[in-house]
């Protein structure tokens, strides 16, 4: 049967390209995809500003209004303290994105549909608040946990919630990223199943193919929809939380 | 189409070649290997981007942002000097136009004075000789009023010698002449 053959889980194996020795270490198709993303990024974000023209070109237009849309997230969210977290923001939004993007190319590797990447970089981020939030304000920092203007006696309480929504912080914005990645990908490549499946069982077959067919095309497109969408929601939260660290005690 | 097909091909090589199964994004021993390149990746990124594109694309957009204020603030001082030439020019035509009638004034004032004197030197000419036109004829209405005299003196003369046959006294005849006609 062709159905029992069409397995979702596979396009997130992980395969060894250049293998170092017997660590595990070695170069996957996940490093290699990652780095794809940073020559991408790269390419567009200095190749293509490379002739610093006055009125821009399509590339270089594309990556200043790559900027200017990060610039102005940060900007809005943070203010103008948080503009030195500018770079960071940006390396992650666009890391993220085009992540997510390359993973939609026919055969290719969904880096963030991978847990332990998006919890590697929501750990950066939360790392990066944690230590600039007890840089800028000190022990100032804690008043996080305890809102202005609470009653005392529901303080303890409060402070609990906090600390649980603050822990939970990283946990949430890796899985969102995370599981919004891979089951959009697995529905994708259920349908395609679908259609190759029904295909294969003659006339009528290819007749009931066509539904399929039409939910894997508009799931493609919604599927581009959730890349942007997930990058920029990973990326809003990071200025939100930084905007913490930042002025803490809301 | 063929990608299902192909990767459901492949799958049974891969499960032989990995026979731990599970879930790929759960199996911890990758982990390593993931964080090692995407640390490696990530930080690569991180120093090309703070380091050279976000600073060459904020260059780029300072620039503009420079230029356009410049060539705006251009176009304000070159509209205030368009702006200062035409309140110039308002100016000088006002002015012109209050010399003109000035000028005109002027013109109308001399002429009528010249006038004013002609016609004046005219009349005087001619209320001279209205003076002297009726000198003359009082002058000779006298001269006719006193030949008149004469004839009648002589006439009455004559009448007096061939009525009474003697000739009167010429000054009688005039004083009778006088008080007749004064009467």
């Amino acid at each position: 049967m062709a159905a029992g053959k069409i397995d979702p889980i596979h396009q997130f194996e992980l395969n060894t390209l250049v293998p170092f020795g017997n660590t595990g270490l070695g170069l996957t198709n996940s490093g290699a995809f990652m780095l794809a993303a940073v020559g991408v990024i790269s390419l567009l974000m200095v190749w293509g500003a490379r002739n610093r023209q006055l009125v821009p070109d399509r590339v270089q237009s594309l990556a200043e209004m790559a900027y200017e849309f990060v610039a102005s997230t940060v900007h809005s969210t943070t203010g103008r303290e948080g503009m030195q977290f500018f770079p960071l923001v940006f390396s992650l939004f666009m890391f993220v994105l085009v992540l997510n993007l390359l993973g939609l190319l026919p055969g290719g590797f969904t880096v963030t549909s991978h847990i332990i990447i998006t919890f590697v970089l929501a750990l950066v981020v939360i790392v990066t608040v944690i230590a600039v939030g007890f840089i800028k304000n000190g022990l100032g920092f804690l008043r996080l946990f305890a809102p202005s203007g609470i009653p005392i006696y529901v303080l303890p309480i409060i402070t609990v919630i906090e600390v649980v929504s603050f822990l939970a912080r990283p946990v949430s914005l890796s899985m969102r990223l995370f599981a919004n990645m891979m089951a959009g990908h697995i529905a994708l490549k259920l349908f395609a199943g679908f259609v190759v499946t029904l295909a294969s069982l003659g006339i009528f077959g290819i007749f009931g193919a066509v539904l399929p067919l039409v939910i894997a095309v508009a799931l493609t497109a919604l599927e581009f929809l959730v890349a942007f969408i997930q990058a920029y929601v990973f990326t809003i939260l990071t200025c939100i939380y930084l905007n913490d660290a930042l002025h803490p005690g809301h | 189409m063929a990608s299902p097909t192909s990767t459901g091909h492949e799958l049974g090589t891969e499960v032989a070649e990995h026979p731990k199964g599970g879930f790929p994004a759960f199996r911890t021993e990758t982990f390593a290997g993931q964080i090692l390149w995407l640390a490696i990746a990530f930080g690569l990124l991180y120093y090309v981007m703070s380091k050279v594109a976000l600073p060459r694309v904020r260059h780029i957009l300072e620039d503009r942002r420079v230029r356009i204020a410049t060539d705006l603030e251009q176009a304000a001082e070159f509209r205030s000097h368009a702006d200062e030439a035409g309140r110039a020019y308002e100016l000088s035509l006002a002015e012109a136009r209050g010399k003109a009638q000035a000028i005109a004034q002027e013109t109308r004032a001399a002429l009528a004075a010249e006038a004013d004197i002609r016609r004046k030197a005219l009349e005087a000419d001619l209320a001279g000789k209205i003076a002297a036109s009726e000198t003359t004829i009082r002058e000779r209405t006298e001269s006719a009023m006193s030949n008149v005299r004469d004839v009648a003196a002589e006439a009455a003369v004559a009448i007096v010698e061939r009525l009474t046959g003697r000739m009167p006294d010429r000054s009688k005849v005039e004083a009778a002449l006088d008080t007749g006609a004064r009467s």
